[in-house]
């Protein structure tokens, strides 16, 4: 276990957290690609997966994108895209949205469709159009699962967002390749798996908070 | 009762599907090590990269021709890991590099010459490993230019480049700067604005010399995508890339004298515009490394 | 895409196909042979899920390639080094959904069983786990799928240990699409096949349970949940 002193070591010394190859600048980096593709991801999960679940069509389909999407190897992808449109962000970029989409996608479409039916029947009787059951009422009861889909999909997007170095760009995955590179296995790869992890725990922490934000009282102190 | 034995003969079934499958993690065995005359098998590793696969299938047919059984491990990506199976005799054969693998032993060696570089190696090698004769064949890291960065600059040397670096940036492996960036300002004065890690003269390399994201890239003097993209390769005239010539790496106790002839009669007609020939025809026509090796063989009288 | 190219090479697909199959689906067989028992204990004592999670989390959480990096110094050349990170990242899966299975099982039908006679073990075995099945199947299935997705990372270091993955890398250094794109169609095919062939175990396996819907997959996305 002695690589983890090592790996404090390397953490710990200042010269990595200077200039470009730097700590804070990788940190920078990695989590521009995550914030990115999973603005991308939401943007196309969220909607997709609340109107399915709303109205109840197209749950197969849902499914069976997710699960196709899931299936695809991310490290295929990354090769495909750079063939295609040569190096820079998106072959990483979509690679990684890829990965996202299927836990938000699944999670919000269950979410909703997992709504008590009373509900959505109470709400109907009060008035509601169905835009009004869909975001005042489906969506706060649902917001417990579909959080957990996207921290699921933030999760792995941290942890995947390595593949970047692979290709020319930065984030931490530099770490690990470049570790490689020279051999550096118990400080510098150690040390840039100890600070994906790092991260990826740190960014489920933040959806505990958001769930506190998020998820209306009455809804969290039941499930 | 009966879904019980449904239950059971599913995982019976999906157990013996599994087992059938079988897994190939036996680790190659050794070429004979017992007092028999002759050795009638050996194994031929090779790296991760096309030039090597085809090297080894070189010399994997050429053994063939002989007679000798050749187990095929390709694509090995780390030389940590060949290196060992070498020494533990799991790998007998690996094409290598004689330049790199000294770089690989002694981080210090100096040697630029191909016979100070085999005499350095020699000395360096544990026991029971040797290197055979050196072909001709080199390939070399370099500093390659496009064909427009070199006109514009009237660049054909190191040397020239020296002059107009500083504003330019170069990608090669990510370890390059690590080890070179002292020595190019030592030996040539020469500097750049910034060092990018891309990979070891591979296609990020090609692609972002191509794309104008790198001026200068570290790629490998018989990559045909030199020729195919017109690029221009700067010559070396101080030799910090030394000398990388083709050399097989083999565990003594798994070869024998009649390997041991085969194999330098290969290296003896090995040059590098032969290989480089080759290479293209694997990496640019995407024919079959073994078929291209055996077609070579043939025509070289080899097998 | 260079359909010559693609017939003359059949026979190297099916192996890799056939060694895809076996990296991926070892570590899913190994996985389940660990979160069983893991799922079990963690049921029996409550106490132990919160760590046992998060530990599994942190392992999910570790990249794949610093994983095989790691482990190359210990487990060095061997198919050990690709299916030890993938049977860790089974667990992520696989534990909660165990544990949700068990947990999901009602109290009544607990304790018919027993006042039916039924002793600890048998219940475990002719109540709770078929109860359980839906929830152990949904983790399955998306373990399988990830885990077929994941094992062409093996090929960085080396072409054995990749499955279909040695295609990526020969297509990249070739910047030849075809073998690419084969590579990852298979891959994909592999992986909806595999799914749908557990949807079809579970069928058979839960023949009382032929209802509008399967067990909703979020159930397996429970990762924050317990």
């Amino acid at each position: 276990m002695n690589f983890l002193t090592s790996a404090w070591g390397w953490l710990t010394d200042p010269a990595n957290w200077d200039g470009t190859g730097g700590i804070p600048n990788r940190l920078v980096e990695h989590l521009d690609y995550v914030a990115r593709s999973m603005l991308i991801a939401g943007l196309i999960a969220l909607p997709l997966g609340l109107l399915t679940g709303h109205t109840g069509r197209g749950g197969f389909a849902v499914t069976t994108v997710a699960n196709a999407f899931r299936a695809l190897p991310t490290l295929g992808v990354v090769i495909i895209v750079v063939l295609t449109v040569g190096l820079g962000l998106w072959p990483v970029l979509i690679s990684l949205t890829v990965l996202a989409i299927p836990s938000i996608l699944v999670n919000s479409y269950e979410g909703i469709r997992n709504v008590d039916a009373d509900l959505k029947d109470a709400a109907r009787g009060m008035g509601m159009t169905g835009w009004q059951v869909l975001l005042r009422v489906e969506l706060p009861v649902a917001m417990p699962l579909i959080l957990i889909g996207v921290r699921t999909a933030a999760i792995v997007t941290v942890s995947t967002a390595t593949v970047a170095a692979i290709v020319g760009l930065g984030g931490f995955g530099r770490y690990i390749i470049d570790g490689l590179a020279v051999r550096a296995f118990d400080t510098e790869v150690a040390g840039g798996a100890i600070l994906v992890v790092v991260l990826a725990l740190l960014v489920g922490a933040v959806f505990i908070v958001l769930r506190r934000v998020l998820v209306p009282a009455g809804v969290r102190n039941q499930s | 009762m009966t879904r019980f034995i449904r239950v059971a003969v599913v995982g019976v079934a999906s157990l013996l599907f599994l087992a059938a499958c079988g897994g190939d993690d036996e680790s190659p065995t050794a070429g004979a090590t017992s007092a028999s005359p002759s050795i009638t098998n050996v194994t031929v590793g090779s790296a991760n990269f096309p030039e090597s696969e085809l090297l080894a299938e070189i010399y994997a047919g050429a053994l063939e021709a002989k007679g000798v059984t050749v187990e095929r491990q390709l694509g090995i990506g780390a030389r940590e890991v060949t290196y060992g199976q070498l020494q533990s005799g799991d790998l007998t054969i690996m094409p290598e590099y004689n330049g790199a693998l000294l770089q690989y032993l002694d981080q210090n060696a100096t040697a630029s010459t191909t016979d100070e570089t085999n005499t350095a190696l020699k000395a360096a090698l544990p026991p029971e490993l040797e290197i055979l004769d050196s072909a001709a064949a080199e390939d070399k890291d370099s500093l390659t230019v496009t064909q427009e960065t070199a006109s514009q600059n009237s660049l054909t040397t190191i040397e020239d480049l020296a002059k107009v670096s500083k504003d330019m940036t170069i990608g090669g492996p990510p370890e390059m700067k690590q080890r070179r960036e002292q020595q190019f300002k030592d030996v040539y004065g020469l500097e750049f604005k910034e060092w990018k890690a891309l990979d070891v003269g591979g296609p990020l390399t090609v692609t972002a010399l191509k794309d104008g994201d790198v001026q200068v890239g570290n790629l490998f003097t018989t990559d045909p995508a030199i020729v195919a993209n017109n690029f221009v390769v700067l010559d070396d005239p101080q030799s910090v890339f030394g000398s990388q010539n083709v050399t097989p790496l083999v565990y003594k106790a798994g070869v024998d004298q009649n390997i041991r002839d085969t194999l330098n009669a290969v290296s003896a007609k090995l040059d590098t515009a032969t290989l480089s020939q080759l290479l293209a025809k694997v990496v640019t026509d995407h024919e079959d490394a073994d078929q291209v090796a055996q077609d070579w063989l043939s025509s070289a009288g080899l097998a | 895409m260079d359909w010559q190219w693609a017939a003359d090479h059949v026979d190297d697909f099916a192996e890799a196909t056939r060694s895809h199959l076996y990296l991926a689906l070892m570590p899913v067989l190994y996985g389940l042979l660990i979160s069983m028992p893991l799922g079990l204990l963690c049921v029996r004592f409550p106490k132990l899920y919160p760590p046992v999670f998060a530990g599994a989390n942190v392992i999910y959480a570790l990249p794949g390639l610093a994983l095989i990096v790691l482990l190359l110094d210990i487990t060095g050349f061997s198919n050990w080094t690709i299916i030890i990170p993938l049977t860790l990242y089974t667990l992520v899966v696989l534990v909660p959904n165990i544990v949700d299975g068990l947990r999901s099982v009602p109290d009544p039908v607990r304790q018919a069983a027993t006042a039916m006679g039924f002793g600890e073990l048998r219940r475990l075995i002719q109540v709770e786990l078929p109860i359980s099945i839906p929830y152990v199947m949904a983790g399955l299935r998306v373990a399988t799928v990830s885990s077929i997705s994941l094992v062409s990372i093996g090929v960085l270091i080396g072409d054995d240990f990749g499955g279909l993955g040695v295609f990526f890398i020969d297509g990249f250094q070739q910047d030849f699409m075809t073998p690419l794109i084969i590579g990852v169609v298979l891959s994909v095919a592999l992986a909806l096949l595999a799914d749908a062939l557990l949807v079809l175990v579970q069928r058979l396996l839960t023949p009382w349970s032929r209802t509008r819907r399967d067990r909703p997959a979020a159930q397996l996305e429970r990762v924050g949940a317990a």
